[in-house]
């Protein structure tokens, strides 16, 4: 099986109600984490984002001074902030087809809806891990590739301009870490 | 303060986008191991490690219900406000999110009422004050009486009921707009 070793993940959870964060600690420890930081509103997670500098991010959407969707935003700033390319794990109750896809295009990596089990994070988070897609950037967007998948059926218009090599597979790193023995 | 750590990144340009493949920080931290005899696996570590806060639940779950309904006071006080709204909302949304981790799932369904009713209303003070009642009632009442042998049929058909009374009220008040309308009778397509 493919082996995460948590111990050696920085985490940032943001999560205005207590109970949630104490529930998502406690599942991340469960997992084999040990740096788990925490913030209770959107302000809070982007100064946490910058003093502790996490590998992967767990938010809330609805929070108080500003929701997950605008903190997001923030942190895909290339240039503005040290890893604008960190995992994004959004968790939220919203689950309507408008609403995923604006954390989609908020550059979300990953979107886990409430109730959250044990089974549903990990996953999430070993998908971020393993499989970690390469960032677009436009005039309008920033973040990982909104193309999980190339469909042979599609047959509107290419919206990307540039010719066949728009898209760069990344081998996964499970093949690598496999290859290598 | 952790340092930052630098960012390295290839990058492809091409006609309107790049495509950037950042260096993967996160290698580091994956192997191909088998699980040793007897080590569980970090889910099922999880899943014991949540089940230690059980005892908490009820009292979680209690103290969330207060909150709605300090927050449904504060409505029947003073009407809707940006503040009331937005405290409404948001106990019931927890409430929808956390009912079925606290063991309590039927609750969540009188919640997401609530919360399709706020969130889908254009001028939220045309939402009468009982409809918000109703559905307080019914979380609370839920809850209260989950012990009991028909506590599945009470919740179904609360929630069915608050659900039939809370779409024929958006559909009036989302006349004319059949974006909003499809979104709002739209299918979840979140993932599981």
């Amino acid at each position: 099986m493919v082996r995460i070793e948590f111990n050696r993940l920085r985490f940032l959870v943001i999560d205005d109600n207590a109970h949630m964060r104490r529930m998502l600690r406690t599942l991340l420890h469960g997992f084999g984490a040990r740096e788990v930081h925490e913030a209770e509103d959107g302000a809070a997670g982007l100064e946490a984002f910058t003093h502790h500098t996490p590998d992967i991010v767990i938010t809330d959407w609805a929070m108080p001074i500003f929701d997950g969707l605008e903190l997001t935003q923030m942190i895909r700033q290339p240039g503005a902030n040290s890893n604008p390319y960190v995992a994004i794990i959004m968790l939220t109750g919203h689950s309507e087809k408008k609403r995923v896809a604006s954390a989609r295009d908020a550059g979300v990596t990953e979107f886990l809806a409430k109730p959250i089990s044990a089974k549903g994070l990990y996953q999430r988070i070993v998908n971020v891990v393993t499989n970690p897609r390469p960032f677009i950037k436009t005039k309008t967007y920033f973040g990982p590739d909104r193309r999980r998948n190339v469909n042979p059926n599609y047959i509107g218009t290419e919206r990307r301009k540039g010719g066949k090599a728009d898209i760069i597979k990344q081998a996964p790193l499970f093949e690598k870490v496999r290859s290598q023995g | 303060m952790v340092p930052p750590k630098k960012n390295s990144a290839a990058v492809a340009t091409y006609g309107d986008h790049e495509v950037i493949t950042p260096e993967n920080k996160l290698r580091k931290v994956v192997s191909v191991k088998s699980l040793l005899p007897g080590e569980d696996h970090p889910v099922a570590r999880a899943e014991k490690a949540l089940a230690g806060l059980s005892t908490e639940f009820a009292s979680w779950m209690d103290s969330e219900c207060e909150r709605l309904d300090k927050a449904r006071r504060s409505i029947a006080a003073s009407g809707f406000t940006a503040a009331s709204k937005d405290a409404v909302f948001h106990a019931a949304h927890d409430i929808k999110g956390e009912a079925a981790t606290f063991g309590f799932p039927l609750v969540a369904l009188a919640a997401d009422s609530l919360c399709r009713l706020i969130e889908h209303t254009p001028d939220v003070t045309r939402i009468p004050v009982k409809l918000v009642d109703q559905h307080v009632d019914a979380v609370r009442a839920i809850y209260r009486e989950y012990s009991r042998s028909d506590a599945k049929e009470l919740a179904a058909t609360l929630a069915k009921r608050l659900r039939v009374v809370t779409d024929e009220f958006l559909m009036h008040e989302n006349r004319g707009r059949p974006d909003v309308l499809e979104q709002i009778m739209g299918p979840s397509i979140a993932p599981e």
